[in-house]
């Protein structure tokens, strides 16, 4: 019982000591902040490619002023960014003042540009003015045939009752969008139908429809020849793109916040859509369109370096591995002794199987979110995830792999004299290790692939190119990212088979097929 | 040297023995026997300090049982279950030394006793290197008793050793095991179902029925002088039907 105690204790004691380091390095980014971010700046995006354009512009401003810059890549939604800013992981990132207004602040039912920059002070943040375009619902239809109708503004398709409107789901049934929309202008529009923003556009290209929503600055304004019509009686509410920053900054780093501020009335939407074509529709990688911009709006010459396939490649595959090794490593620590103290206490192995089987009931994406506000974003809170999710295997299997034994071997060693821990030592972990190692395996295999949604909360690794392909719709930059994937989970399981053929006992690996003819010799 | 005093036990609600005293004097060999469920097999593993006694007390060799002292108790005891109970990831040789080793007892010292052990109960030298899936049951039960008597116990304590043999294996086996129970001359108890097993092995021979002693005493004493009417019944249980078929073939 003493022995047992203590291995308790001494559990403890490594489960203590690991949360607090994975929680220390990420404190020591926010409190040190004035220290360590002196020397570098961090900017964040959201996940889709007009705000990483943006996000990549604002590294590329900072890198103007020789300080170190990164940018968190496609972090998440508003919610992620904003409280990423606030704890101050992030320095800065590009937002729509409509999404403060309604969403993120609307408890405080702000009115004015002047009320919401109070809020934003009292949070110590601050925002540049709009950068020169409102990425609002816009409703638009054929370039041609407006011009041959002499169709400008949405009052103007009052006299076109005999259009076919096809709007996407979400636009049909909020109260801001159609329902109001009709009331506001008196629209008199009776075919209207609810359908895929994608085959909207499909539709209006083949003149089956003639009206559909879009957003302002969708790169598909330009490529299908779209003109969207004015909003004469100002219905929808304004999304002007601004610049949200940390008022630190300003302290830290005043000519980056003047950089900044240089983009303020510089992009109209017309410029934007463009932008977001030249990603979205041209492949070109945002870095360089972000560049581009710069150098032709403010005649900035940018030192940027657009990492070949490979580099990335080796980038992703250094941060998975790096979260695997990690968090599969701890997970083994932990879990073997945890496996052994279950099989050994039938009261704490219920609790310890209990717990370990009710993390693994959680759903792997909602565990990743429930550590960010532990952990904040990046590599701690997706170690994190990824060792709580790899412990049941290995727990459940050491144990069973120890109830397993016969007892005659258990009586056999204890009439010896063995006393418990040199038991466990020689006699129950070695006839375990088959199972303790299937366990691991098991781990293994879900743990790479579980992995890849580590991308979601900013932990690089293979999932990043799988999450860029989604946002495309690039079937090969997914391939990039889950055939690498499924590589290194055969990879790692080849290689525990390995570890395997070494540390299987030799007698365990014999089949008792000697017995016949030696039972002649007796 | 063992002096057994008003042990019972019990599991969960059913008795497995009553309160019960025996005596074992140095050198002798004891067989305790008596149909399944009878309490022997309990009252072996109580010796050995395996499962502890609800009461009483068991003395060996002037040293009370504890749970503090067992694990220096049980180094001056063998123990053979019937299956050998060796350990599959072990050579032979591993199995016979893993008490020695971990005691740290000198390599030297070691190898001789393994030889001697082996000469001892007949095992192939060669054999020592093998795993306990590639021997044979008698095989095997040889290897247990090696490592029984590796560190020269003073008692020898063997539940059923025989009883997963076949029948020609097992006659010599007897044979062996008692010649080299006469040559070691170590105490001895032994446990089996098989009457003419306890009296070809015992001196004393331990009936018991339902968790109590019934007669101990020689197997002459038992047969001519029989306790109850069990007694009777189960020697002749087993000798009868061997004898009438003697008769029959006559």
């Amino acid at each position: 019982m003493k022995a047992k105690q203590r291995i308790g204790l001494v559990l403890l004691g490594f489960c203590a000591l690991l949360i607090s380091t994975v929680a220390n390095s990420n404190s020591n980014s926010n409190s040190n902040s004035t220290a360590k971010e002196l020397e570098s700046i961090t900017v964040g995006s959201k996940v889709f490619t007009e705000s990483i354009i943006l996000g990549e512009m604002l590294k590329h401003l900072a890198g103007q002023t020789g300080i170190e810059t990164h940018h968190q890549r496609q972090l998440g939604g508003s919610r992620v960014l904003w409280n990423a800013l606030l704890s101050g992981e992030i320095d800065a990132y590009p937002e729509y003042n409509g999404t403060l207004l309604q969403e993120i602040l609307v408890e405080e039912n702000l009115q004015t540009e002047a009320e919401l920059k109070q809020a934003l002070r009292e949070r110590g943040l601050r925002m540049t003015t709009s950068l020169g375009f409102n990425n609002t619902y816009a409703i638009g239809m054929k370039e041609e045939l407006a011009e041959r109708l002499e169709l400008h503004t949405l009052s103007d398709l009052k006299s076109h009752p005999e259009f076919v409107m096809g709007f996407s789901n979400e636009f049909m049934n909020r109260a801001d969008g159609w329902p109001g929309l009709q009331k506001r202008y008196q629209l008199p529009q009776q075919n209207v139908r609810g359908l895929e923003h994608n085959l909207a556009y499909r539709g209006i290209d083949s003149g089956s429809l003639q009206v559909i929503d879009l957003y302002a600055t969708d790169a598909e304004i330009a490529y299908y020849k779209l003109r969207s019509l004015e909003d004469d009686l100002n219905y929808f509410p304004v999304y002007n793109a601004v610049i949200l920053y940390r008022a630190d900054l300003e302290q830290r780093a005043p000519e980056v916040v003047t950089l900044f501020n240089r983009l303020a009335g510089r992009i109209d939407a017309p410029t934007m859509s463009k932008m977001n074509a030249q990603v979205k529709l041209n492949g070109e990688p945002e870095s360089t369109v972000a560049a581009g911009f710069l150098q032709q709006a403010l005649n900035l010459d940018v030192n940027y370096q657009i990492q070949s396939a490979w580099q990335r490649f080796l980038k992703h595959t250094g941060e998975h591995l790096l979260l695997v090794g990690i968090s599969l490593s701890a997970a083994i620590f932990f879990a073997v002794p945890l496996g052994i103290l279950a099989a050994h206490s039938e009261r704490l192995g219920s609790i310890v199987l209990g717990v370990a089987g009710i993390i693994q009931t959680i759903p792997a994406l909602a565990l990743f979110v429930f550590m960010i506000p532990l952990l904040g974003i990046g590599g701690p809170p997706a170690i994190m995830a990824l060792f709580l999710y790899s412990l049941l295997p290995i727990i459940r299997n050491t144990y069973a792999g120890l109830k397993d034994i016969p007892p005659g071997i258990i009586e056999s060693a204890q009439a010896l004299g063995l006393p418990s821990r040199a038991m466990l030592r020689i006699v129950e972990l070695p006839l375990a290790t088959r199972a303790i190692l299937a366990g691991i395996k098991t781990s293994a295999v879900i743990n790479v692939g579980t992995a890849s949604l580590s991308a979601l909360i900013g932990a690089g690794g293979y999932g990043q190119p799988i999450l860029t392909g989604i946002r495309l719709d690039d079937i090969g930059l997914i391939l990039q990212g889950a055939i690498p994937a499924a590589v290194l989970a055969l990879l790692v399981q080849a290689m525990f088979e390995l570890i395997e053929r070494g540390l299987l006992p030799k007698g365990l690996r014999i089949k008792s097929n000697g017995v016949k003819s030696a039972s002649r010799e007796v | 040297m063992l002096v057994i005093s008003q042990v019972s036990k019990r599991y969960d609600d059913s008795s497995a023995l009553a309160p019960t005293d025996l005596q074992v004097s140095s050198g002798e060999t004891l067989v305790l026997i008596g149909p399944s469920g009878c309490g022997k097999s309990t009252l072996l593993r109580l010796i050995a300090g395996l499962i502890q006694p609800d009461s009483g007390t068991i003395t060996f060799e002037g040293t009370e049982l504890s749970p503090e002292n067992i694990f220096q108790v049980r180094q001056r005891m063998g123990y053979v279950i019937q299956e050998g109970g060796l350990f599959p990831h072990l050579s032979v040789r591993n199995n016979v030394a893993v008490m020695a080793r971990y005691l740290r007892r000198d390599a030297s010292w070691i190898d001789n006793r393994l030889n001697e052990l082996a000469q001892l109960v007949q095992l192939p030298e060669d054999m020592l290197k093998r795993f306990p899936a590639e021997l044979s049951g008698g095989q095997r039960q040889r290897v247990s008793l090696m490592r029984a008597l590796m560190l020269d116990p003073d008692l020898l304590l063997l539940d059923e050793p025989l009883g997963a043999l076949d029948p020609m294996i097992r006659y010599e086996l007897q044979q062996e095991l008692k010649a080299i129970f006469s040559q070691l001359g170590k105490t001895v108890i032994m446990v089996t179902h098989d009457i003419a097993e306890a009296a070809f092995f015992g001196q004393t021979l331990v009936l018991m029925r339902d968790g109590r002693i019934v007669q101990a005493g020689p197997f002459k004493e038992l047969a001519q002088t029989p306790a109850e009417p069990f007694v009777e019944q189960f020697i002749s249980a087993q000798r009868e039907p061997m004898a009438q078929l003697v008769e029959a073939l006559k």
